[in-house]
């Protein structure tokens, strides 16, 4: 047993011990913090399984994009949790412990006794790259060879902001995300908000550009922009534009709309929908991720303000 | 017993652990955290399976990768919008609880909605 | 010398888990929000530091050394951002008291 699987069973331990934690502890702010630290270390359990590219993605996107959504919300709640005393009854309790049990040894028991020989798709990908001429495997795959697929999710990340905003109150409708936030020119966060993004813009976008050949892509990337835009808002140097502004629905339909205008263009002038012909398969996508980091920036960092709270004059 | 055998069981208890907060935490909040818990324990099954499969050069197998990257932000986006009800309900003055209390009342909102 | 080099990663790199095992001992057994930070930013300055140091004698190229010089500068500017504004609103919560 090698320093390696030993260092991976406390991983392992470490984390389950948090999770449960995360469960079981009574405030409910102390269960986002708990979760928000879960994420990074699955994080790290990414790292060892040798996913990298997942590993960023669990790191920006649920750890921290997530945990800044549920600590907004435990924050604000926090005044609510008074009126919700309605604990489950014993019965409930029981079943749901015997539910999970049962759930979590079915799936051990798969584990256990996953077949030898593995089936894996790693060889047909790696025989697949003359098509596109990039040297990531994981972005072949997400722009490429199930090209649908992420075309789809840009949708549901579209679907998911119409369904933020139409929860916005009558007197509210097509207005601002979210409250203002007020700015002391010499606060701490105002200085933090005027040093980071510069770096964060850069790094966001070195990150999404070397995921054609590295670790990384779009959705890390736009993560990190949207981060940094999130950053500026929450020091108040900023404020949210009002949701009706046809400039920023532009910019959220950008990405799958490409996606789509591409797709078609390989159904017209190509094999398939979808196809991309090999000498130009390289600038095609890169064209589209570059459309699809900006639709996801700016969909994630709606996604975190909210609803529409003031009004267009405000 | 090598370490990926261990994260397959530690993801199955997680997914375990996710359904039974899912289900009996009272809160919403503490639901959707149960929720996201039982997500990730579903992602690092794929990336168990994905492990094993590893071959011709590549440490884990690229579609499943594909497939849970796609799952994470889907999974976010559902928050997201969990959390934009719940301050909806939060809002509109109503108990942010999912019990059989009172129906939403008539009564003037001193918010104004 | 590539011996010595591993020596002297694997001294720094303890060192710095040191720093981190006692900033971690201060967050638990100091009394209140003030100086538990204090002991943090001990784990989040010398402790990080001394880990990328260690790992800077290991890196290959000047990019890669680069890059882990920059995620310890991230590091300490998020550090010393949370530490003030943690601290601002422990003194605030003592004050209203």
């Amino acid at each position: 047993m090698s320093i390696a699987t030993v260092f991976e069973i406390v991983l392992a331990a470490v984390v389950l011990i948090l999770g449960i934690w995360t469960i079981a502890v009574r405030e409910t702010y102390s269960a986002t913090v708990g979760f928000i630290a879960y994420g990074l270390l699955v994080a790290l359990i990414w790292v060892r399984l040798d996913a990298v590219d997942v590993a960023l993605t669990e790191a920006a996107i649920s750890g921290g994009l997530g945990g800044v959504l549920l600590l907004g919300a435990a924050a604000r709640l926090q005044d609510a949790e008074l009126t919700a005393t309605e604990a489950p009854s014993k019965v409930t309790r029981v079943s749901a412990a015997l539910l999970s049990s049962l759930t979590a040894a079915a799936l051990a028991s798969a584990v256990l006794f996953l077949p030898d020989s593995p089936p894996t798709l790693a060889p047909t990908v790696a025989g697949h790259a003359w098509a596109t001429s990039l040297a990531n495997p994981v972005t072949n795959v997400l722009m490429a060879f199930r090209a649908m697929d992420t075309m789809l999710e840009k949708v549901v990340l579209l679907l998911a902001i119409i369904g933020v905003w139409s929860l916005a109150p009558d007197d509210a409708w097509g207005g601002r995300p979210g409250l203002r936030h007020q700015a002391d020119p010499n606060d701490i966060l105002v200085f933090l908000a005027r040093l980071l993004p510069p770096v964060g813009i850069v790094a966001g976008i070195y990150i999404f550009w070397t995921g054609a050949n590295h670790p990384g892509g779009a959705f890390q990337g736009g993560a990190i922009l949207a981060s940094m835009w999130l950053l500026t808002v929450m020091a108040g140097l900023t404020d949210t534009p009002p949701v009706s502004r046809r400039w920023l629905r532009f910019v959220l339909i950008a990405g799958p709309g490409l996606f789509l205008i591409v797709g078609l263009g390989g159904l017209w002038f190509g094999a398939a929908f979808l196809a991309y012909p090999p000498a130009l398969a390289k600038p095609l996508i890169l064209g589209i991720e570059v459309a699809m980091i900006l639709t996801i920036a700016a969909t994630l960092g709606l996604l975190l303000t909210g609803a529409p709270e003031r009004s267009e004059g405000q | 017993m090598n370490a990926v055998t261990v994260f397959g069981i530690f993801a199955a208890v997680a997914v375990g652990l996710g359904l039974y907060g899912l289900i009996t935490n009272p809160e919403p909040l503490r639901k959707i955290i149960g929720f996201n818990l039982l997500g990730s324990g579903v992602f690092l099954l794929f990336g168990v399976v994905g492990r094993r499969g590893a071959a011709a050069g590549i440490g884990n197998d690229p579609v499943p990768q594909a497939l849970v990257i796609t799952g994470v932000v889907v999974a976010f986006s559902a928050t997201a919008l969990a959390i934009a009800l719940l301050m909806r309900l939060h809002q509109k003055g109503g108990p942010t609880t999912l019990g059989n209390g009172s129906p939403p009342s008539a009564r003037s909102d001193p918010l104004g909605s | 010398m590539s011996l010595v080099r591993d020596i002297m990663t694997i001294a720094a790199v303890s060192a710095g888990a040191l720093f981190f095992l006692a900033g971690t001992v201060g967050l638990l057994r100091f009394p209140d929000t003030l100086t538990r930070l204090h002991a943090l930013t001990k784990a989040d300055n010398l402790g990080l530091g001394l880990v990328v140091l260690g790992l800077l004698l290991q890196a290959g190229n000047l990019r890669d050394g680069l890059k882990l010089i920059g995620i310890w500068l991230l590091a300490l500017l998020a550090g010393a951002t949370v530490s003030q504004l943690i601290a601002r609103t422990a003194r605030q919560g003592e004050a209203a008291k």
